[in-house]
């Protein structure tokens, strides 16, 4: 186990040098790690989260899922999403396909603002750009509008592309580096539980394993009896490792986004997903 | 209906527990039993009488380890021939009596729903039937979670 | 403003399996305002009916601990297509809701 990890760590390292980065062959390396490490577990499975590596809090979802809270967010969310502005306009407009499937599209490299454009971020991006105040990030109407987004996207599979640039790849390995540095006061860093961890026990919670994650966001958690964004437990995972957490939506947060979303290239969009 | 509206009146509610009356009839709601301490108490306010005997016509479908104290999934059914009441105990939980259901013939003796447990319990299905209260139980272990406790 | 209560029934044998979804913050009364301390005041769903063909079938009677936007799933006998299944609430502050389901 520890030397997987540790020629994991060591093409990591290899390969987070600017001459030498290579999205694409981290993610191979990357799901190549997983592969070995739970060889029941098929690809797909891994948008599931941890319920992939555990039966038992697998059944207990299932029963969840047989009528899902979060499909009464999925509910405002079409409301909220389908309320024009004051200005007249609505999401639709600012949107491709008036907004409907497309979570699989972010997040992407926008070469105009010279930043990585997540679907919270272009929600806002969209209300600014109608003269509506922005909403915030973490939970709330933001969650609903993007829970109603990516459910009608669900199955559509990421197909990220990094563009040729170096403004991009930079933003990549940003996030490549957050997810690999050590921080807080437990110093563990995103790798540490969900990588290197991933399907063990940190107290009485199986670590969920880092491929896929981004698939299920936003989620409905059982512990904040509501949805939240993919940045709010961000937030949260800094917290627990008593680490100063980031802005929510802020370059560091979006280009880890960026980072993990092509690590589950390829993969299934499933949200909103319910978790405890 | 005339039986039924004197037993009202007279607000002998355990006597009504005796006689089987459809408790639809008779639905006020039990304040009383769902601010009870003790499991027993809520019984004894609920149906008259704390006195139930194990049963294996019970299903109780519940998980062994709860993902999160505050939404457990849990399932009762029984085979118990006129069955006309369901209830849910949390042995453990600062007011045991969680829900009581009251069935009709209309409806089979099979509930589902998500409860909050405060921490590892016994959770206890009563069911009612010809006056006699029946039960089976199961513990349910609910953990602080590491990461999302 | 629809329902606060999603509902699906699925008519197979004669048996309606009706699963349904309410939103309902079910507080307990015991759990404090993060941000003023202050005790978040107790708003829970105290009785549930189930009507089937406007005859009542069922009625459940809640406390706080049932959860957070409550899922309740229970079965209809007898039951035919076109039959109509009705399931609302009363809460603790005298609010109510209701849904009707025609069976297929």
């Amino acid at each position: 186990m520890k030397r997987v990890s540790l020629l994991v760590s060591g093409l990591m390292l290899l390969v987070s040098g600017p001459l030498l980065a290579d999205p694409e062959s981290d993610r191979l390396a990357f799901v190549n790690y997983f592969e070995e490490r739970f060889p029941d577990v098929e690809l797909e499975a891994y948008v599931n989260g941890v319920y992939a590596l555990d039966e038992a809090s697998y059944e207990q979802w299932l029963q969840i899922e047989e009528f899902p809270p979060y499909e009464l967010a999925v509910e405002d969310g079409e409301e909220l999403f389908n309320t024009p502005f004051a200005n007249g306009k609505s999401y639709a407009d600012c949107f491709d396909n008036g907004g409907i499937g497309i979570r699989q599209n972010y997040p992407y490299f926008d070469a105009d603002r010279g930043e990585v454009v997540t679907l919270e971020y272009a929600i806002n991006l969209c209300r600014e750009a109608n003269g509506e105040e922005p909403l915030g990030y973490k939970k709330g109407a933001i969650a609903s509008i993007s829970a109603y987004m990516a459910y009608t996207s669900r199955g559509n599979r990421f197909e990220m592309t990094i563009p040729d640039d170096p403004r991009a790849l930079a933003a990549y390995n940003n996030g490549k580096q957050y997810f690999y540095s050590k921080r807080g006061q437990l110093n563990f860093s995103c790798a540490d539980c969900h990588v290197n961890n991933a399907g063990m026990h940190i107290r009485a919670d199986k670590l969920s394993p880092s491929l896929g994650h981004p698939t299920h966001f936003p989620v409905y958690r059982s512990k904040w009896g509501e949805l939240g964004t993919l940045h709010r437990r961000f937030d949260g995972c800094n917290k627990q490792v008593r680490a100063e957490p980031l802005p929510a939506q802020g370059e560091d947060y979006r280009d880890l986004e960026y980072f993990l979303t092509y690590m589950s290239n390829g993969m299934e969009t499933n949200g909103p997903g319910a978790r405890k | 209906m005339q039986l039924q509206r004197r037993i009202f009146l007279s607000g002998a509610v355990a006597i009504s527990a005796l006689l089987a009356v459809p408790r639809a009839l008779l639905a006020a709601y039990p304040a009383k039993a769902f601010e009870q301490k003790d499991p027993g108490d809520a019984l004894k306010s609920l149906f008259g009488s704390a006195e139930h005997s194990p049963s294996d016509k019970i299903t109780l479908t519940a998980p062994d380890i709860a993902e999160n104290g505050a939404v457990v999934p849990i399932s009762v059914a029984t085979t118990i021939e006129g069955a006309t009441a369901i209830s849910v105990i949390v042995e453990q939980n600062p007011q045991p009596l969680v829900a009581s259901f009251d069935l009709t013939p209309g409806t089979a003796a099979d509930v589902s729903t998500r409860i909050k447990m405060g921490k590892t319990s016994n959770v206890i299905a009563v069911v009612q039937a010809d006056g006699k209260l029946y039960s089976t139980s199961k513990e349910v272990k609910v953990t602080i979670g590491g990461c999302g406790g | 403003m629809a329902s606060g209560i999603r509902i699906r029934a699925k008519l197979e044998d004669g048996v309606a399996e009706v699963k349904c979804l309410m939103k309902h913050d079910m507080e307990t009364g015991t759990r404090k305002d993060a941000k003023t301390g202050e005790l978040i005041p107790a708003h829970y769903i105290t009785d549930v009916t189930c009507e089937h063909n406007g005859k009542v079938v069922m009625t459940a009677h809640w406390g706080p601990a049932v959860s957070k936007n409550p899922y309740f799933a229970f079965k209809v006998k007898d039951a035919k297509p076109g039959d109509v299944i009705k399931v609302s609430w009363v809460d603790n502050e005298g609010a109510t809701d209701s849904v009707e389901e025609t069976l297929e």
